[in-house]
């Protein structure tokens, strides 16, 4: 590939989800866009970089974008953020009159099981949250994996990565060889496409937002402005979950960590402008 | 009993393929299990009795005596908790994972498997700890 085309393509995919592709990369170029490629009936990389230069903003570009993104997700990653949802929640759920309804938000939700892990908890909580409903909204930029995750069908292989056999009989049905989410789970969740680089106010405030292995794809600058604008959607005691390998230091000053709790944000409390 | 004890003890492979038994000792030993292995549910009973293992890797379709008829025996002759056992086959039927878990299974691998499922299953079962990604 010609070194000005990479260039070309990695701009078009910034401008349009802030993920930064460095030269190294190019691998992940020819392996996730083949099938791309095909698809288009285009030859080479370079045959596509001279489309997306002629349309850098048309659906070519939304399709480039959405196949270099990654959805790499499983149900309850990383297991500790869930472990601390399931007392966050029964105590949010005190804080609030009755009838409240608890939102939580999947930002960057790919198929949907970080989405689902949440309803199975809230489910599994059910009279601890003393009658207070729960609703999840999971948000990507691709299409194609809201579209899975609105189905809420699983594979074999997918419901074997991070859930314990009694989850999976409890809250799934089995499909021809495929898994479902139980009605009543997915009920609770619904899907949207929004593009966190967009105006996140329309979507209102949250009580708990989970936005994992999201920022470390993006540079410095977008990162420190999409942690701002999602923090602004936080309710004044909410939690934020970011990844393992994800931090606020140097980002925001607007989130402090939670104690005792690796990965959950918090706003800091204004106790003291509250004279 | 001299030889130096891994931490994560003994996992006993029950599987009448030798290919699936052996990719299994692989994986398990990689997490530190010590690693031994029976051809049917009656092999794997004696094994039991002579040392009972910690952990209990089990395919469900053998000849001589299938892993079902094993977990059952097991479970009257050494209790509900131990061994842990991990049924591993290609039975996927909701009700074949239900009849599993009421004869006292603690987690169930659907064939085919990778290290990934395996290594999440062992976490599931308590056998492994949680590892951040």
């Amino acid at each position: 590939m010609i070194a000005g085309n990479f260039e070309l393509v990695a701009r078009v995919v910034k401008a349009r989800s802030g993920l930064v592709l460095t030269p190294d990369k190019l691998y992940m170029l020819e392996t996730r866009l083949a099938p791309l490629l095909r698809r288009e009936g285009l030859p080479t990389l370079d045959a596509l970089a001279a489309r997306l230069r002629d349309a850098p903003s048309g659906p070519l570009a939304e399709a480039v974008t959405e196949a270099l993104t990654t959805n790499e997700t499983s149900f309850f990653r990383d297991g500790a953020p869930f472990e601390h949802l399931r007392g966050l929640l029964p105590a949010l759920a005190a804080a609030r009159p009755p009838g409240a309804v608890l939102r939580v938000w999947s930002a960057a939700c790919s198929t949907g099981q970080e989405a689902y892990s949440v309803a199975m908890i809230a489910e599994e909580l059910g009279p601890e949250l003393a009658g207070r409903k729960v609703e999840i909204l999971g948000t990507d930029i691709a299409q194609e994996v809201l579209a899975r995750a609105r189905e809420g069908l699983f594979t074999q292989f997918e419901v074997q990565r991070g859930l314990s056999i009694q989850r999976l009989v409890r809250h799934f049905r089995q499909e021809a060889g495929r898994w479902r989410v139980a009605p009543e789970l997915r009920a609770m969740a619904r899907f949207l496409r929004w593009n966190l680089l967009d105006d996140l106010r329309p979507l209102g405030r949250f009580d708990v937002i989970f936005c994992r292995n999201v920022l470390i794809y993006l540079d410095p600058p977008t990162k420190a402005r999409v942690l701002a604008a999602v923090a602004e959607r936080l309710a004044d005691d909410g939690v934020l979950y970011l990844g393992g390998a994800e931090t606020v230091l140097g980002l925001t000053d607007r989130l402090v960590p939670v104690s005792g709790a690796r990965g959950a944000y918090a706003l800091p409390r204004v106790a003291a402008l509250a004279v | 009993m001299a030889a130096p004890q891994p931490s994560l003890g003994t996992c006993l492979v029950v599987d009448d393929s030798g290919v699936v038994r052996r990719a299994a000792r692989r994986m398990l030993e990689n997490h530190g299990f010590l690693v031994q292995e029976a051809a049917n549910g009656a092999e794997a009973l004696a094994a039991c009795r002579a040392s009972l293992p910690r952990a209990v890797l089990l395919d469900w379709n053998m000849p001589v005596m299938d892993g079902l008829a094993f977990l059952r025996a097991a479970r009257a002759e050494f209790g509900p908790d131990r061994p842990v056992v991990v049924l591993c086959t290609t039975e996927s039927d909701l009700s074949r994972i239900l009849e599993a878990l009421a004869a006292g299974a603690q987690e169930y691998v659907m064939k085919p498997f990778d290290e990934a499922i395996l290594r999440d299953k062992l976490v599931q079962a308590g056998l492994l700890p949680r590892g951040e990604e």
